[in-house]
């Protein structure tokens, strides 16, 4: 290694020293740390006990709780991540026919994704509410039965996931980026060459939209993992006394991880869950990324 | 002669694309159509909280719904804010904000300096173990980070700021995101800026300060808005970390408040809009940042 090499190898270093610093410290340390926590009981008063690979075992074939929580989110994410996708991707499709008011119609849709999320679930546990809530009236207008959104098992979850859809704002800029890059003149080529409006956006903008639409899918279901702050809040609103809400139903992974720690004090457990979460997470994005090669597009346009 | 030519063309193109066609107005007027129902239902929950917060109690359980009252019912913002300390909830979450944007603006452009300025051996490689670092779920650090925390004795503690170390002090890392996103935009500066201040005798360090973060501005704005917002709705970690009530943040105390009011909805949304309302003005007055720092997220991933 040359002098000169050394020197921008030392002032490399410091400039990235910060990061370092908060690597060890933030991230490996406590990745190390709750990876063998994993494997002891825990209770944070007395020193952990190893107890080798119960906390898995109790997780998968034990604790029914645990079982329901995997089956919530699985499911939460099942039906949100794409639902999200479709109407983000519709909504974008729209604001990008070159409309008049595309200013005020973007910043609609955009608003309720900067809502601090208590601040919009204290708002959705009002409009939900079953006897004076505000959908129940309208579907009471049109001459349909109420339903128990927050109350009945069956509904909590689409209400979630409902209230998601309210926010996707973020997702339908990053459609709005991607549709602007494409190439009008792909269209007009189409066009002379007779397609429809409807195969001008099943031929060429989808597939040129794949990038945005894999990047919100991969991103929209590692937070459809981590679900947490809605469920928190929703759950303690329903009335029932526990916090996983009607039955459980809203018994989210974070949200039972977050009980085990903090409320039941079992650290080592929750130190489990939290690295069953990390791989089950990883595992998803290397399937979506192996499937990648053959439904996403990577640009090769001018 | 060519304005000829091109009024022709596009005379030509716009019967091609068939912008006179019947089913061209049709298809105009079902995307004005949808985007005018879509749009009011997204807009309706926030006219809905807004018209609760003026609403007297009587007016709540009504069917029909009412949506302007008569008169309006200011006092239920002032009651509100009786029962809702807002004053030290606001100054606590500024206080938390504050440093981390100025934490996180000056450490994560430091770093991404070192990623993108100086080229020294295995810096390619280091950036991806950084960006590898964003897949990481937060709850896989969280339990080792509390124990961690309390060690230190900054769980609990009754002096005022200590208490906020957690919430704060990671800020002087640099997160990746922060870095990634400066990194990104200090590639797209021009090299030579930096070679011929290099040759003038600067050092690294001056280089960064008086060159670099000038120009990255839009860049250094992202973040410190992305990271305001962050702290401003953060509700997981002042949960675990923050146990005396006088530590409370906005989005902590809103959910204490509700959990006591859980019926007074039109003191509750009032609330909710006090919270709510300068994230949306300050939408209003970045717009610009707030659209180009979230496109900007996707397009590289």
């Amino acid at each position: 290694m040359s002098r000169t090499v050394r020197r921008r190898l030392i002032t490399g270093l410091l400039f990235i020293s910060p990061w370092i610093v908060g690597f060890l410290g933030f991230t490996v340390y406590p990745m190390l740390a709750s990876f063998y926590y994993s494997f002891t009981t825990y209770d944070v008063v007395r020193s952990p006990i190893w107890s080798g690979l119960e906390n898995y075992t109790d997780l998968f074939f034990k604790d029914a709780l645990a079982i329901k929580a995997i089956y919530n989110t699985v499911f939460y994410a099942a039906i949100a991540v794409p639902l999200g996708i479709v109407v983000a991707v519709g909504i974008s499709l729209l604001l990008n026919a070159k409309i008049k008011g595309l200013a005020l119609f973007r910043t609609i849709f955009f608003l309720p994704s900067i809502v601090p999320v208590v601040a919009s679930t204290i708002l959705w546990i009002w409009i939900l509410s079953t006897n004076f809530g505000l959908l129940n009236a309208a579907l009471n207008a049109v001459g349909l039965p109420k339903v128990g959104w927050l109350v009945d098992p069956n509904w909590t979850k689409p209400s979630l996931i409902l209230m998601g859809l309210w926010g996707f704002g973020g997702a339908m800029v990053i459609y709005l980026a991607g549709l602007q890059d494409i190439p009008e003149v792909l269209y007009e080529a189409a066009s002379i060459d007779g397609a429809s409006s409807l195969q001008r956006i099943v031929r060429i903008t989808l597939p040129l939209l794949t990038p945005q639409i894999f990047f919100n899918l991969i991103t929209g279901l590692i937070g459809a993992f981590q679900v947490f702050t809605t469920a928190f809040i929703l759950g303690g609103a329903s009335g029932t006394a526990a916090v996983g809400g009607p039955a459980n139903s809203l018994l989210f992974y974070s949200l039972y991880l977050y009980l085990n720690a903090f409320n039941f004090f079992k650290m080592g457990y929750a130190s489990a869950m939290a690295w069953v979460l990390f791989l089950l997470t990883m595992l998803t994005t290397m399937i979506v990324l192996r499937t990648a090669r053959t439904w996403v597009f990577y640009g090769g346009v001018q | 002669m060519s304005d000829v030519r091109s009024a022709v063309i596009s005379r030509l193109r716009s019967r091609l694309l068939g912008k006179h066609a019947p089913s061209y107005f049709l298809e105009r007027g079902v995307i004005y159509a949808l985007l005018i129902v879509f749009s009011a239902i997204f807009a309706i929950p926030l006219l809905w909280m807004v018209s609760t917060s003026l609403k007297p109690r009587s007016l709540l359980f009504v069917f029909p719904p009412v949506w302007i009252p008569q008169p309006m019912l200011w006092r239920n913002y002032y009651d509100a804010l009786t029962f809702f300390p807002l004053v030290p909830y606001l100054a606590n979450t500024l206080y938390i904000a504050g440093f981390n944007v100025v934490g996180h603006v000056l450490s994560a452009s430091l770093v991404a300096y070192g990623f993108s300025r100086i080229d020294w051996p295995g810096r390619d490689k280091v950036f991806i173990l950084v960006l590898s670092t964003m897949m990481l779920p937060g709850v896989v650090t969280m339990i080792p980070l509390y124990l961690f925390w309390r060690r230190v004795h900054m769980v609990g503690s009754s002096a005022p700021l200590h208490g906020f170390g957690p919430l704060m002090l990671p800020a002087l890392f640099g997160g990746a995101f922060n870095i990634f996103l400066i990194r990104q935009f200090f590639m797209s500066i021009p090299e030579e800026l930096c070679d011929a201040a290099r040759i003038d005798g600067c050092s690294e360090l001056r280089i960064y300060a008086r060159i670099m973060l000038p120009l990255a501005r839009p860049a250094l704005a992202t973040v410190a808005l992305f990271t305001f917002l962050g702290s401003w709705n953060d509700f997981m970690g002042p949960l675990i970390y923050l146990t005396s009530r006088d530590q409370y943040t906005l989005s902590l105390g809103l959910r204490q408040f509700q959990g006591q009011y859980s019926t007074q909805w039109n003191l509750l949304m009032a609330a909710s809009t006090v919270v709510t309302f300068p994230i949306i003005v300050l939408f209003f007055f970045t717009q610009k940042t707030f659209i180009q720092g979230v496109a900007l997220t996707g397009i590289k991933g």
